[in-house]
């Protein structure tokens, strides 16, 4: 019996095939975006817990240099024999891969090239022979050196023992820091008396990179759960119509003696069969837009963070079962209220293809109720939020609270427009797009997400990117920049460019703590450019006359917010005093930064040697500047970048920093397209007993086909009215909190109507293609058909 | 895997059981120098590092008593093992340390363990003045006053050793063979020191006075490639007389032994494989045989070897198993065994 009433009930798809594929296409995509995201999210957690491991990075705390310089390698022996379980490090990069040397003798238990492979030993790392370990990417980009290759090395790290690494980086005699290990023993002397120059930094738990990027990686989740919701919207949509046209055979069935819960059983079966095929499109899907956004991932990444993520996809059996889980998760979801309802089904309730409407229009009111609900939230928290996890909730309760409240507000609207509607065929338009809105609702509640998503990311885009070329303008001041190889090249160039430029500003930077925080502090040589180019946030009247008296400081937006420091506070360096007089904006990098006078600089730490140089000449100046260079130093052009060369470089990492969400956007708008078109599709065969006493009273069914194009234009236009004030609220929400979390600094909002405006028309075009298809059908239904309602019962 | 399997690697090679305990059976090779019989001992230079052998160790165990009569044995060893016949400054040295520490008590057994490489100043051991350090531990003096110390996150100890007595050679001479196919090592003890200190326990810091035995050996190939392990007993009888007495064992269950008797004022009779002979009694509940029936024949020896704490299981990256232990029997006193080779 269960084979024939499973042949029955799967009778139903074969004659639907269009819902079978909206069902399976809906799940899928569903599936694919957010175990796309997902993908993404874990090679790049993969990626950071590789260089956390291989530095112990969050994990141990470590002692470093106050002045943040390497320090002699004897410190190492000096702490060991003083009793200090230390194990040392070296570091740095090299044709843009990050060396690391370790000492395996003394490192912790698990740090290092994890997963040598059996045929490796100790000797054969300590030896020489084959002394790098990376990945096979990493190693074709290593020359010079033997490597061998083991893929549980980070991305873009090699890993050697620490003589290999100095050798190569050429720090022989130097460490970078000790890791401090895990249970020291009894009696050591104090660190103060042994190496008084070095400072404890305390491990924060998670890698930093980790830390830094969340923001990241929760915008792509957020898209990814978006993305999801609007898929679930499309498969909710499906099965309750499913079910609904299929009440007669279910009736037919029970009349003829199936048990009830074997039908229900059954039909959960059938969509637990459906939910693993489209888990199992889905992943693969997912895998493809996964493969196709990381490498923008993880250019973003190292643009915007320093961060190394694999450029290439590795196939993980968790991830592989959660867009499964999550497949069937979202099919069970969508589909209780159906099953549920059926089990309640009495046994001869005539079949009603208008009941899942009906049904949705007596929830209304709890839905709205739930939207006031969820958006009084939102209210309280864009007030209260403060963080990433407060500010992704506001994002939720916003989006989620409109989306539910969409409905209600667009039957509100209809309601106004059928009262004034003069003459009988926009009455009946007006109350029949009244009527049909339960079953477009959850179409439009993902256009409205879809569109309210578009507008806010790319106000939140657009308003960064203003902000961000008004912020290179002022600090990327100087005509040419130049990088010199060494003191002798530094000051050759001091020497030849004396005479000939207007200024020489020399970049040097130490790693320092300030406020508690990370951070770099920078010298300014008393000139101009500062007073005239710099824009403060905050300052005194005469902020860099202060600090170039060598007594103040100026310091960033995201240092001022991260350390609670106010103007007029006192900030402490190498001992000696500074009062804040400046906080400037900077959206250049995510970790603190502050400014001090040159020769206090110098004073503070001797040892950094300028390197880097800005000069300020006549523009049109700069190529001849160039090759006088080289012919008088021997400096070589490829040394030197001009302002413009800056810009450009600095402007292409911004927008690859954003290429993923607008791919996303796109994706989310896509389906919201699909889900209209479904909807449409779906509801135009249950439409035709509402159709037909229209036609028999004189609309032609052309006229018909063009009032449902209508319609479906209508009722996007007014979705986007809507979403526009979302979307200017999420926009909002982005620029003032979580930006502020995720990266310390307040942008501020611009407005962009034109983007708008570009984005309603494209959706209208969305809804009217959509709706084309349907429309077309419904002005080609054969008259008899529309006959048929009156003779029959359907 | 984690570097510290790695080090196990090093000095257990995979396929390590047939190649005896921690790769000491492997074949010596490379370059190194192997022992010969005959060799004139050279004092302080002996003392020092011997870097073209493969493996050498200063081992220093000592049985103790608190003020009370509570028992303690106590073990300061550093090993070195060279990866290559030489030396040389900083990263690129070729020799390895390892040192061991352990205080056992009736109920407790601490152990830690530290690891080195030469070259940088971390670890090394000098001649003269004679200076075997590891990080902050170190044994210092000249072999008639000697300091001691050793530390860890529970437990840390620091002593002062006097010898009451001469130097002995094991074998021929300090010439010891291990195996019938050759295998030996230089080897010589100062079984003679009395010891003084503190132990410094989680439970407290403890007074405590006893005997300490100072082993010296250097090898390149210890074992024969068909022995898994040894046991070592290093007795102190109540009479004055001490005994070593190990026991090779091999893959095909027979075993080699090897003895020496040495009398109070250090006079050395070394006895041939089959004269010294060690039997299990009882085993703990790991396995390891914690009792012993342990005899000498020709000197009338039938005693019973019993660890004064079963569970003495040296942690460490290559774990074995070593502790305090009394004797009873033809003989009474007190003594340490050391087993490895069973896990």
């Amino acid at each position: 019996m269960t084979r024939a009433v499973l042949t029955a009930l799967m009778s139903h798809w074969w004659r639907n095939p269009l819902q079978l594929f909206t069902l399976l296409a809906g799940l899928a995509l569903a599936t694919a975006l957010w175990s796309g995201v997902q993908a993404v999210n874990a090679e790049a957690r993969a990626s950071y817990d590789a260089a956390a491991a291989t530095l112990g990075e969050g994990q141990y705390d470590r002692f470093v240099r106050r002045d943040g310089l390497p320090m002699d390698e004897q410190v190492f022996v000096e702490m060991r024999r003083a009793g200090w379980l230390v194990s040392p490090v070296v570091q740095g990069r090299l044709d843009g891969i990050r060396i690391v040397g370790v000492e395996p003798l003394t490192a912790p238990v698990g740090l290092g090239p994890v997963s040598l492979g059996q045929d490796n030993d100790l000797a054969g790392f300590l030896g020489g022979d084959t002394p790098f370990f990376a990945n096979a990417d990493t190693a074709a980009g290593l020359s010079g050196v033997d490597v061998v290759i083991s893929e549980n090395v980070a991305p873009n790290t090699a890993i050697a023992d620490i003589g290999a690494a100095q050798r190569l980086l050429d720090k022989t005699g130097v460490i970078d820091a000790l890791i401090i290990l895990p249970g020291q023993p009894i009696g050591q002397r104090a660190q103060a008396e042994v190496a008084p120059d070095l400072v404890r930094q305390v491990a924060q738990g998670g890698s930093d990179i980790g830390r830094l990027t969340d923001s990241f990686h929760l915008n792509l989740t957020a898209f990814g759960l978006l993305s999801f919701a609007v898929g679930i919207f499309i498969v909710h949509g499906a099965i309750g119509l499913a079910f609904e046209q299929r009440r007669p055979v279910v009736r037919t069935l029970r009349a003829l003696g199936v048990p009830l819960s074997r039908l229900v059983w059954l039909m959960a079966v059938e969509l637990l069969l459906f939910a693993l095929l489209a888990g199992i499109i889905g992943v693969a899907l997912g895998y493809l837009v996964a493969a196709l956004l990381l490498p923008d991932v993880a250019a973003t990444l190292r643009g915007l963070y320093g961060a190394d993520v694999a450029g290439t996809l590795q196939l993980r059996p968790s991830w592989w079962l959660s867009g499964l889980a999550i497949a069937v998760g979202g099919t069970a979801v969508a589909a209780s209220g159906a099953l549920a309802q059926l089990s309640r089904m009495p046994l001869l309730a005539a079949a009603q293809p208008r009941a899942l409407a009906m049904a949705a229009g007596r929830r209304a009111k709890v839905q709205g109720g739930l939207a006031l609900l969820l958006l009084s939230a939102s209210l309280v928290l864009m007030v209260t939020a403060d963080g990433l996890v407060g500010g992704f909730a506001l994002l939720g309760t916003l989006l989620i609270g409109a989306a539910l409240g969409l409905p209600l507000i667009l039957d509100r609207l209809l309601a106004v427009f059928s009262t004034r509607a003069k003459g009988p065929v926009l009455g009946w338009f007006w109350a029949d797009t009244r009527q049909q809105l339960p079953g477009l609702s959850l179409a439009l509640m993902a256009l409205l997400l879809a569109m309210a998503a578009n507008v806010g990311v790319s106000t939140m885009v657009s308003s960064f990117r203003l902000t961000f070329v008004g912020f290179l303008d002022q600090r990327l001041a100087s005509e040419l920049y130049i990088r010199t190889e060494d003191t002798a090249q530094s000051d050759a160039l001091i020497a030849f460019a004396e005479e000939r430029v207007d200024a020489i500003l020399p970049i040097q930077s130490a790693d320092v703590t300030l406020g508690g925080q990370p951070a770099e502090v920078f010298s300014a040589r008393d000139h101009a450019t500062y007073r005239d180019n710099w824009r403060f946030l905050q300052s005194t009247s005469d902020a860099w006359d202060q600090t170039f008296s060598g007594q103040a400081i100026v310091i960033n937006e995201q240092l001022a917010r991260r350390a609670d420091i106010a103007l007029d506070q006192v900030l402490t360096l190498q001992s000696r005093a500074f009062t804040v007089v400046g906080i400037y904006g900077d959206y250049g990098n995510p970790i603190g930064q502050a400014v001090i006078a040159e020769p206090v600089f110098e004073a503070l730490y001797p040892e950094v040697e300028a390197q880097n140089f800005g000069l300020r000449m006549d523009p049109a100046d700069v190529e001849n500047f160039l090759s006088a260079l080289e012919a008088a130093t021997g400096i070589a052009p490829t040394q030197a970048v001009d302002q413009a060369g800056i810009k450009a470089i600095s402007l292409e990492i911004f927008e690859r920093t954003f290429t993923v969400t607008t791919a996303l956007n796109i994706l989310t708008l896509a389906v919201a397209g699909f889900a209209i078109l479904m909807s449409l599709l779906t509801l135009a065969t249950m439409r035709v007993p509402q159709l037909a006493p229209a036609w028999a009273m004189g609309l032609t069914r052309r006229q018909l086909g063009r009032i449902e194009l209508a319609r479906a234009v209508m009722l996007a236009c007014l979705t986007a009215l809507v979403a526009l004030p979302l979307g200017l609220a999420l926009a909002w929400a982005l620029l003032a909190v979580v930006n502020v979390a995720a990266f310390g600094w307040r942008l501020p909002m611009y407005l962009f109507p034109a983007d708008y405006l570009r984005l309603a028309v494209f959706a209208l075009l969305a809804a009217a293609l959509a709706a084309a298809w349907p429309a077309l059908r419904l002005a080609r239904t054969p008259p008899a058909d529309l006959l048929k309602v009156f003779s029959n019962e359907r | 895997m984690n570097v510290r399997v790695l080090l196990a690697l090093i000095f257990l090679p995979i396929g390590a059981w047939a190649q005896g305990f921690a790769g000491l059976g492997t074949m010596a090779g490379k370059g190194f120098t192997e022992p010969q019989p005959g060799k004139m001992f050279r004092f302080p230079e002996d003392h020092g590092a011997h870097p073209d052998y493969r493996i050498e160790w200063w081992y220093l165990t000592a049985n103790l008593t608190d003020a009370e009569g509570t028992p303690y044995g106590l073990q300061w060893t550093l090993f070195r093992t060279a990866m290559a016949p030489e030396e040389s400054d900083g990263w690129a040295s070729p020799q390895l340390w390892m040192g061991h520490a352990a205080v056992t008590t009736e109920t407790k057994h601490f152990v830690t363990e530290r690891l080195a490489r030469g070259g940088t100043g971390q670890a090394g051991v000098i001649a003269a003045p004679f200076s075997a350090w590891i990080d902050d531990w170190a044994l210092e003096g000249d072999w008639q006053t000697m300091q001691m110390t050793a530390s860890a996150p529970d437990f840390a100890y620091d002593m002062t050793l006097t010898a009451q007595g001469p130097l002995v050679f094991h074998g021929d001479n300090g010439f010891s063979v291990k195996s019938n196919s050759g295998q030996a090592s230089y080897y010589y003890s100062q079984p003679f020191f009395a010891i003084e200190g503190e132990l410094h326990l989680p439970s407290g810091t403890v007074a405590v006075t006893g005997n300490a035995w100072l082993d010296r050996e250097w090898s390149s190939q210890l074992l024969s490639g068909d022995q898994t392990g040894w046991d070592w007993f290093s007795l102190s009888f109540d009479s004055g007389d001490k005994l070593m007495g190990s026991r090779l064992q091999q893959t095909d269950g027979a075993d080699f032994t090897a003895a020496t008797w040495i009398t109070p004022d250090g006079q050395t009779t070394a006895f041939p494989d089959g004269a010294f002979n060690a039997t299990p009694l009882s085993a703990n509940d790991a396995d390891v045989p914690v009792v012993w029936r342990v005899t000498l024949p020709q000197r009338e020896v039938d005693v019973t070897v019993a660890a004064i704490n079963e569970d003495a299981w040296m942690t460490t990256s290559v774990p074995y198993w070593e502790g305090p232990v009394t004797v009873s029997g033809t003989h009474t006193g007190i003594g340490y065994l050391e087993m490895t080779g069973y896990d």
